[in-house]
């Protein structure tokens, strides 16, 4: 059980945003084949039923495209999955900037701290 | 999807205190299922009647259309929340004794999860851990085909790493065909694998809703909606 989910938030969603990401930053490339419902299920220590209702999601968004009998692929069109990926981005840069304003920082005391930040 | 349990006006009293007071419901097949509630709630009551341990003093219960007995039987894979199983039997023994007890018993499969949990087949049940305990009796219940499987607390006072390996062979032995009710208090461990949750309280259901609409609508996990649900 690798992926951390939102326990107040409901988990379909949850699981549409982190197969977009996985899609967007090529982690699983146009064409290829997504890993199955159960895997899914396993990964994230969720019931089949609401991956299965997620890909089904992805599916109508047009970002991946399921073949009888064999599984579940990534569409050549990418450009939802990056599209959700930004979205994602620009709220969690929000929530970021929130709480540093919350602690009296200025936008450019922030960039300033982000510049100088030394990540291991 | 087919109903697979329905209960009408359902009582039981021990003496003349009710354990289960009205209780009306519904489960379809393909989905898991917690059954929620503090102690004392009617949890194992309700799962013994099920399982057709108890008889109810009134009501009606159907499993696949059918009242409990011989043709349930088959049907509903029942664990209980004691240990039933004779200590002194290796567990090479007590995958024979389900052998020979179910039809539908799938002995490569049982043997097939005791392997991977590193448990040698003929290993005595009294010499194995209490979590390892845990795990050989979920395998032996899982390990059949039914259609219903009743867990009583087939999480409580275990570790997180065993917990995880419960949740992890329910989703692996998940069958759009069978449903899984399990009933426990612990309950933030064990929320993200359920489709629908039921609480209960005094005998009687106050709640049944799936997972992700209570976080949509509350705007806040199940165990935190149990917690307000069941203050005192």
């Amino acid at each position: 059980m690798d992926w951390i989910l939102d326990k107040k938030r409901p988990i379909c969603p949850q699981l549409c945003e982190n197969l977009c990401i996985i899609i967007a930053t090529g982690k699983i490339a146009p064409g290829e084949k997504l890993m199955s419902v159960r895997e899914v299920a396993l990964k994230a220590g969720v019931t089949p039923n609401t991956v299965q209702k997620s890909f089904e999601q992805l599916e109508q968004k047009g970002i991946i495209y399921s073949r009888r009998g064999s599984g579940w692929f990534v569409c050549e069109d990418t450009h939802i999955a990056r599209e959700t990926l930004q979205q994602l981005v620009r709220s969690k840069t929000g929530k970021y900037l929130d709480d540093m304003y919350s602690l009296g920082l200025s936008k450019d005391d922030i960039i300033s701290t982000i510049k100088e930040y030394d990540h291991e | 999807m087919s109903e697979i349990l329905k209960c009408e006006n359902l009582y039981k009293n021990y003496g003349a205190k009710p354990a289960i007071n009205g209780v009306t419901l519904s489960v379809e097949s393909g989905r898991i299922i917690g059954l929620l509630g503090p102690n004392g709630a009617g949890k194992t009551t309700l799962i013994k009647l099920i399982s057709g341990l108890l008889t109810p003093n009134s009501g009606s219960l159907t499993i696949d259309g059918n009242e409990p007995g011989i043709k349930t039987k088959p049907l509903v894979s029942y664990l209980p929340d004691v240990n039933y199983l004779n200590n002194w039997m290796s567990v090479e023994q007590i995958v024979g004794m389900f052998t020979d007890f179910y039809e539908d018993f799938r002995p490569e499969l049982a043997f097939e999860m005791i392997e991977r949990l590193g448990i040698d087949r003929k290993e005595r049940l009294k010499n194995l851990s209490k979590g390892n305990k845990e795990k050989v009796c979920l395998i032996l219940v899982m390990s059949r085909s039914a259609k219903l499987y009743l867990l009583d607390e087939p999480i409580a006072g275990v570790d997180p790493a065993t917990r995880d390996y419960i949740i992890s062979t329910i989703i692996n032995n998940y069958s759009p065909d069978a449903s899984v009710l399990i009933s426990t208090h612990l309950i933030s461990d064990i929320e993200s694998v359920l489709d629908e949750v039921i609480f209960i309280k005094d005998g009687v259901i106050v709640l049944q809703d799936t997972v992700d609409h209570i976080r949509e609508e509350h705007n806040q996990s199940v165990d935190e909606l149990f917690r307000e649900v069941f203050k005192w």
